[in-house]
């Protein structure tokens, strides 16, 4: 793993860096950004572009446990065909009972597994990451940088960072 | 670079990093008091339901009622923490975790009481559907199965929706611990690491879930209350069960957060984050659920009463005037009274002292409440041939008992392995405004050289 990034004190540092290596001709998906919390008033905390999608995944997963809980109750009850109190074969009233949470199982699954999916988690290999982080310190750098690294050193040590190099 | 003082982190990493020897003298008491409770359903077991106060006609009581009980103290967490988050509430931050922490423990504990129900335990596995040699499946025409579902829906969320916040904070833990520690944390990360789509990812999640989990735990509730409404039992059914046996769960719930969240402050010095305005705002949410528990009850009791059904008011009289009476009316007084007085006034509702001994009032009242509900009921069914008293045997009181300590010990074991406060998510909320700076970052101005 090469990469060149700088620890910052504080996310007004931090975004200035962002916006120095932005100006270097960097794209947003080129940048690497960590920190111990997200800084949602600030602008490099949106760069990871928008997430909403995830709420169509979850409703998707929650069609899907609809349907399998449809079918569950359904074909069961044809193939085990059981007289409970006069009630129909197949009791919509009751089954919604079961289709209702099981729709909530398909979506609160999918929402966890797109969150798992969509970060990479979980991750075994060393990526790339400082433990400073944890006391506070925000990193931004470059994986694996295109362009000349002693150049984006000099960019982050300018916006105040303290600069690390990976060979 | 020089880095930041960072006292939240070490605040609320102290109780996980640091063991006092009263955290293990009270795990070696609430452990043995567990250890009671399991040598008593062991004994239980062996013996068969003899030894308990079960017998025909009323066979649910003390266990169906720590049942409904401890299914209703989860509603403290969940609900609580999705409808604050959802709401954007700020104060919300420090409750959160110990909010949800209840939930999941209290889920745990109240689903073994089918299970301590049983006469044959090792066949609880019935209940799941799944293709067996016997040719049957459950009966999804059965308010049990659909508890059996519901539960398990509301325990797999409730346990993700604590987990998914947590998962920052082990990579913090992660980064401050050394040897086994850094190991377990290390994979409990999950190799998180903090980036900007991590972040956002991570708070979408939560949305999502927030949205998806409130109407699940509504719904967990209601379906305990059709345990008793589908059943043509005196002063069982009754299509407001559902709202009522809501309204109590989240009543009970928060009077277990608030009772938590004070030991917590106590114990663990929390006192800079659990503050006297969280005690304030959930005693005031304890104040209208005692007021909405009210009104369902008069409700109830209104309709049954106007009514005049021979074998309901057989049950609203041994319950008001009866046998019962002294349960009943200590209820009225720890549910409506108690609070009432404790927290309408602002003198008292803005201590932590005041806010707790309304919480404790309230539980020792909705347990009664629960056990109102089920056993004189059940002792006074139609046919008066049938009528039957109940007094709970020390089998049922020792593991009713074990279960407040199970909990407790739950919590305690949490609280040491866990920050019990979401330090990421309490960081946000304390976060200053960006500077108010036009950056000139061009590389001419930086003095970067292409």
């Amino acid at each position: 793993m090469s990469g060149v990034y700088a620890l910052f004190a504080d996310p007004d540092a931090a975004e200035r860096a962002v916006e120095a290596l932005r100006a270097q001709g960097l794209g947003t998906d080129e940048i690497t950004i960590i920190s111990a919390q997200p800084y949602e008033s600030y602008a490099f905390s949106h760069t990871g572009g928008s997430s909403s999608w995830m709420f169509r995944v979850a409703a998707a997963g929650g069609t899907v446990g609809l349907a399998c809980a449809f079918a569950l109750t359904s074909l069961t009850q044809r193939a085990w065909p059981i007289n409970t109190g006069g009630m129909p074969i197949v009791a919509l009233w009751t089954n919604l009972i079961i289709m209702f949470e099981m729709t909530m199982l398909g979506a609160v699954l999918s929402t966890v597994g797109t969150l798992l999916w969509s970060t990479g988690l979980p991750r075994r290999r060393p990526a790339f990451y400082d433990p400073a982080v944890s006391t506070g310190a925000i990193l931004v750098g470059v994986e694996q940088p295109k362009h000349a690294s002693p150049v984006l050193a000099t960019t982050l040590a300018r916006a105040g960072g303290q600069v690390k190099t990976l060979a | 670079m020089s880095q930041t003082v960072d006292p939240i982190t070490d605040d609320l990493l102290r109780p996980v990093l640091r063991t006092s020897p009263r955290f293990w003298l009270t795990v070696a008491v609430l452990g043995l008091i567990v250890a009671a409770g399991a040598g008593a359903w062991i004994y239980q077991l062996y013996y068969g339901f003899g030894v308990t106060g079960i017998r025909w006609p009323i066979f649910w009581a003390v266990y169906v009622t720590n049942f409904v009980f401890w299914i209703g103290i989860s509603h403290a967490g969940t609900l609580i923490s999705a409808i604050l988050r959802l709401m954007d509430a700020e104060w919300r931050r420090p409750v959160t975790r110990c909010a949800e922490a209840i939930t999941v423990f209290a889920l745990m504990i109240g689903g073994m009481f089918p299970i301590i129900h049983l006469g044959r335990p090792w066949h609880f596995f019935w209940l799941i559907p799944y293709p067996n040699q016997r040719g049957l499946w459950p009966n999804f025409r059965s308010p049990l199965v659909w508890d059996f579902l519901a539960i398990t829906t509301y325990l797999i969320g409730s346990v993700l929706f604590l987990a998914l916040p947590m998962i920052p904070d082990f990579a913090l833990l992660r980064d401050r611990t050394t040897g086994w520690r850094r190991r377990v944390y290390g994979t409990l990360a999950l190799g998180w690491r903090g980036t900007t789509i991590e972040w956002q990812r991570l708070e979408t999640a939560m949305s999502i879930m927030a949205v998806v989990i409130l109407p699940v735990a509504v719904s967990v509730h209601t379906i305990v209350s059709f345990d008793f409404s589908m059943a043509p039992v005196p002063m069982w059914h009754s299509t407001i069960f559902g709202p009522y046996f809501v309204a109590g769960a989240i009543f009970s719930g928060v009077a277990a957060l608030i009772l938590a969240m004070a030991l917590l402050r106590r114990f663990l010095e929390l006192g800079a984050y659990l503050r006297p305005l969280h005690f304030e705002n959930l005693g005031k949410l304890l104040l209208l659920m005692s007021l909405v528990w009210s009104y369902f009850v008069f409700s109830e009791r209104l309709t049954i009463w106007y009514g005049n059904d021979p074998a309901e008011m057989a049950v609203f009289r041994t319950t008001q005037e009866g046998s019962f009476a002294p349960l009943y009316w200590t209820m009225v007084v720890c549910n409506f009274i108690v609070p009432f007085a404790l927290l309408a006034p602002k003198r008292t509702r803005t201590t932590i002292s005041g806010c707790v001994a309304a919480s404790v009032a309230v539980l020792v009242g909705m347990w009664l409440e629960r056990f109102l509900i089920i056993v004189p009921s059940l002792g006074h069914k139609h046919l008066p041939y049938s009528w039957a008293t109940y007094r709970p045997q020390p089998v049922e009181i020792v593991i009713t008992i074990a279960t407040f300590a199970a909990m407790t010990l739950f919590y305690v074991l949490f609280a040491k392995f866990v920050p019990i406060i979401s330090i990421w998510e309490l960081k946000v909320g304390r976060q200053p405004a960006p500077a108010a700076v036009d950056l000139d970052v061009r590389p001419e101005a930086m003095g970067v050289r292409r």
